[in-house]
């Protein structure tokens, strides 16, 4: 599958992800920072994926601060 | 995973609350969220003349859309930044969203109308860029509240901007940081009334809003925000959060409900008007004047150097 990063914006290939939480593991990526978007819907942690999915992990932190 | 509500399939889970929501009910979610805060904490009187510091991001464009559908007719401030394309990118998106849904849009350029930008002021000032930036926002924002005739000054700050936030304040022990550290600050002279609306909406739920509302918002970061404290803190809470669902709005509240008003007492500095501007500030010449001071003393150096 394919998975797009973000900050800045970057495509990677993965195989054999089989859910949401399996690829958040694989990327070591907490689900609380991020979204995760297939086309125009978002998934939750238990959502199954195939291999030819695309997929969007869109960082939720933003912001800065002093 | 099926929405609480009305056991469709859900398309976010919000643990802290134990629940789980499909699209018009996670909307429908937030919107009461932002409802409830302002009502517990009285934040708007009807009539108020509203002005919401907008950026291009989620959490300024998703409040905006929230406020608008809770009824509240509120005008934005866009502060130009002069961050290259960043800057002009989010700009772009702050006005198609305005334009789309007839709101006004005041804009304000700094390198424009104060000579100078955020990384000019950075390197000029040694201050880290997200200082300058954060300092140049609030006088800039509070200065067209101000001017403009509005009661109010809304700001986009979410659970995790504030939880992290009183992280690090606690971290440092800044009392005077902890003692202002409040969801509304009343006016004072020169000073508008500060509210911040989206304090138990969390930064992934106002992010989920903005693209489930088909709102197009600034997804990339900040060029200057490349290893920010407050944003490495968020990410440790966020650690903390996936272990212990509820943490971060624990910390937030338990302070805000409970510790805040041990910090008030006493602290608050007298303040006086600038004696270049006239904006309130606890010393002579107020921390504006200064960053700009010395950032346009820098450039008028590098120019005939």
């Amino acid at each position: 599958m394919k998975v797009i990063l973000r900050q800045p914006r970057r495509e990677i290939e993965l195989e054999g992800v089989r859910r949401v939480s399996d690829l958040l593991r694989r990327l070591d990526v907490v689900a609380e920072s991020v979204l995760v978007i297939r086309g125009d819907e978002l998934l939750t942690v238990d959502e199954p994926l195939a291999e030819d999915d695309v997929v969007e992990l869109r960082p939720v932190i933003s912001g800065g601060g002093s | 995973m099926k929405c609480r509500v009305c056991r469709e399939k859900a398309v976010i889970q919000v643990r802290r609350h134990n629940a789980n929501f499909c699209r018009p009910h996670f909307i429908d979610h937030v919107r009461r969220q932002v409802e409830r805060t302002i009502a517990d904490y009285r934040m708007i009187r009807s009539g108020d003349r509203l002005l919401l510091g907008v950026s291009g991001g989620k959490d300024s464009l998703a409040l905006w859309d929230i406020l608008t559908e809770l009824g509240y007719r509120v005008d934005g401030v866009y502060l130009h930044l002069g961050i290259g394309d960043y800057s002009s990118d989010s700009l772009r998106l702050s006005q198609a969203f305005a334009a789309e849904r007839d709101l006004h849009l005041r804009v304000v350029d700094l390198p424009e109308e104060y000579g100078f930008s955020v990384p000019e002021a950075a390197r000029a000032s040694r201050r880290n860029a997200c200082s300058a930036c954060g300092l140049s926002k609030r006088y800039i924002l509070n200065r067209v509240a101000v001017d403009g005739g509005y009661d109010t000054l809304v700001m986009g700050h979410n659970l995790d901007d504030e939880a992290a936030t009183l992280f690090s304040n606690v971290l440092q022990w800044n009392l005077e940081y902890l003692a202002r550290q409040h969801p509304v600050l009343p006016a004072s002279d020169g000073l508008a009334k500060k509210i911040k609306p989206l304090i138990r909406v969390a930064e992934r739920e106002t992010a989920a809003y903005a693209v489930l509302s088909g709102i197009e918002y600034e997804v990339e970061e900040c060029p200057m925000v490349a290893g920010n404290t407050i944003n490495r803190y968020k990410e440790w809470l966020n650690r903390l959060e996936e272990e212990s669902p509820g943490i971060k709005a624990q910390f937030l509240k338990g302070f805000l409900d409970r510790g805040s008003k041990a910090f008030r007492d006493g602290t608050a500095p007298e303040l006086v008007p600038c004696e270049t501007c006239g904006s309130p500030t606890t010393g002579k010449v107020c921390a504006f004047c200064r960053l700009r001071d010395v950032t346009v003393v820098d450039l008028r150096r590098r120019e005939s150097a």
